[in-house]
């Protein structure tokens, strides 16, 4: 299996994981340490950052787990610029999951304030990957501006619906120069595996692992599907026939006489 | 159009009739729904609802698990004042109710601040009567300033006020404004609240939709239970939540079930709302609406809190006092309600942690 390179860092995992929602700081550990991801982000809201022993963070503090704060809260570029800002102070890292949406109810990302920040963000040495609709034109804007990479979404956020932008995302993989990380709505490992077998770079899950009965065998389940689903698209997968080949092919009187 | 005008295209009676006629097939329906309307949560909140509890509360559970997660946030509520220029028949804050009125000043703010946060909070709920002449927007603003720095997360409920007044607390720094319309009933309503500024119903009833116009980040509704028909209630209550959603839609919302306390000079609740039905009333709610915050306060009981953790509710008070100074300040002045729940926060939170739950003491920054 191919190693991912985002930026300067180097990863062998490309399942990453989010931190929210777990019963407990120690279920979250456990769960990370058993997807072997190395990357997991951490909203900076949720951070104690008065404190130097943030429950949170205590629990994240291994050699291989890097951290890539996310700016969930931030209603517009503004306030998403300051919280990076915060995050790069707090957590001693220029890697940001840019997230911007003013609709706390889906918590849809809104393209417009993305590229704005996107564009301020990179020039101030941040690593941004921003979180995003699966629209391959965006995308292709957000590289013009420095974006590190994508990360598009599955399917509305939490909602384990699979990936149902799959039509889109595929555009996204095809025209892509930057890692393509699906992100939101990966239910199950099987949606990971697919991700994965059609190109994805990497996937993001959070809410399928935190709240299974056990999230630590959900997270080990996750860990073989991306890299079954990485190993597959590696391999060159056989191509999906809609029709039987006919037997009579309607060109053979070409080879007659 | 206005909240007050879509409110007034409806009558108390059509709507009371309407839910005590939903049948059991009406309940199948909305628990097979996609999406549920108001139609639904009708449903869900009737009569005939009483047999889909448990499925009620393994629905709520999940939905609730998925959108939020394994978490409890708690906060406490700090009283500032218990001056009160209304009479409300139910309050133990009521003008007409002879107590020792108490406002805070800046050192004792202080040193109640402190004590909540060597417990733990980030968040707070900054709570007043009605009393304008000395607990006004200056007060308040004197108040953040103080506790801005201390607390990740600020949120009050006070008096309705004007949409500039909210917009000046929201740059200063407030989170969320809580306003419970009390009772949806317009004549019911003129009954508990014969006097004072909060005897207009419509002034209150529009409240919500200044605190929209002025960009606050959460707006909180309830009704109180015991004052009327509360499934009607409710249903005017989620209309209200339906629209508000609709027309602000950048704010989130929360919904409290505060059920009527004993509290000096008070009366008898007019309704008694049952364990199971506040229970059904909660489950409804989240089955109707997946990501509006769900709020129980320590007016419960030990066994009620204990057992509601898992089933939809995402934010508890813990440790409460509800006096003016009830911390440390002066803890025998009188209070707005008795609290059920005394246990403390410490007690209270590894309940939360025994149940599988985390506890979440913030999940705020201000980034303006």
């Amino acid at each position: 299996m191919q190693t991912l390179t985002i930026a300067d860092k180097t990863f062998k995992s490309r399942l990453f994981l989010g931190t929210g929602k777990f019963g407990s700081s120690l279920e979250m550990e456990k769960a990370v340490l058993a997807s072997g991801s190395e990357l997991v982000t951490v909203a900076l809201k949720r951070v104690d950052l008065e404190t130097e022993t943030d429950d949170l963070l205590q629990h994240l503090k291994h050699p291989n787990i890097n951290l890539l704060p996310n700016t969930s809260g931030a209603r517009n570029a503004k306030e998403a610029v300051l919280a990076a800002q915060l995050a790069r102070e707090a957590m001693q890292t220029n890697w940001l999951k840019l997230e911007i949406h003013p609709d706390p109810r889906y918590l849809m990302p809104d393209p417009i304030e993305t590229l704005k920040a996107t564009e301020s963000l990179s020039k101030l040495g941040f690593i941004v990957m921003p979180y995003i609709h699966a629209d391959p034109v965006l995308c292709k804007r957000l590289e013009e501006v420095g974006t590190a990479a994508v990360m598009p979404l599955g399917s509305p956020i939490g909602t384990n619906k699979g990936i149902r932008t799959i039509d889109f995302i595929e555009i996204i993989i095809e025209q892509a120069k930057v890692p393509v990380i699906v992100d939101a709505g990966i239910g199950a490992p099987s949606d990971a595996a697919k991700a994965m077998e059609i190109g994805a770079d990497a996937v993001l899950v959070n809410t399928a692992i935190a709240t299974a009965g056990n999230p630590t065998e959900m997270a080990k389940a996750f860990k073989l599907a991306v890299e079954a689903g990485r190993i597959a698209y590696e391999a060159k997968l056989g191509t999906v026939k809609n029709n039987a080949e006919a037997s009579s092919p309607l060109t053979g009187f070409l080879n007659e006489l | 159009m206005n909240f007050k005008e879509i409110f007034d295209t409806y009558t108390w009676d059509d709507i009371k009739s309407s839910i005590y006629s939903k049948t059991a097939q009406d309940v199948e329906q909305a628990l097979h729904r996609n999406k549920c309307t108001l139609e639904d949560f009708k449903a869900l909140i009737s009569p005939a609802a009483d047999m889909y509890l448990e499925q009620m509360a393994q629905m709520s559970h999940r939905h609730t698990q998925k959108r939020f997660g394994k978490t409890i946030q708690l906060y406490a509520p700090l009283y500032l004042s218990n001056e009160c220029n209304n009479i409300c028949t139910y309050c133990g804050f009521s003008f007409d109710n002879k107590l020792k009125r108490k406002t805070l000043n800046d050192a004792e703010l202080l040193t109640e601040a402190k004590y909540l946060l060597n417990e733990g909070f980030k968040h707070v709920l900054l709570v007043t009567g009605e009393a304008n002449y000395i607990v006004n927007l200056p007060y308040f603003l004197n108040a953040i300033k103080i506790l801005k720095p201390l607390f990740s997360n600020i949120t009050i409920e006070v008096q309705p006020l004007d949409e500039d007044e909210y917009k000046t607390l929201h740059n200063a720094g407030v989170y969320s404004v809580l306003v419970y319309q009390e009772t949806y009933h317009r004549e019911v309503y003129k009954h508990y609240h014969p006097k004072g500024k909060k005897s207009n119903f419509n002034y209150r009833l529009e409240t919500p939709d200044r605190i929209g116009n002025a960009g606050i980040h959460k707006i909180g509704l309830g009704i109180l239970l015991g004052l009327e028909d509360w499934r009607t209630d409710s249903f005017f209550c989620a209309l209200h939540l339906d629209y508000l959603q609709r027309n602000y839609w950048k704010s989130k919302y929360s919904i409290s079930f505060p059920r009527m306390r004993p509290a000096e000079g008070i009366i008898e609740p007019n309704v008694v709302v049952s364990d199971k039905e506040l229970t059904q009333l909660i489950c409804a709610y989240r089955i109707f609406n997946p990501d509006v915050e769900l709020s129980v306060s320590t007016r419960e009981s030990e066994h009620f809190r204990n057992n509601i953790i898992p089933l939809g509710v995402t934010s508890m008070s813990a440790g409460s006092k509800t006096n003016p100074g009830g911390y440390v300040v002066d803890q025998q002045a009188l209070e707005q309600f008795e609290i059920s729940d005394e246990r403390s926060v410490n007690d209270f939170s590894n309940i939360i942690k025994e149940q599988g739950y985390e506890v979440v003491w913030k999940d705020w920054e201000n980034f303006k």
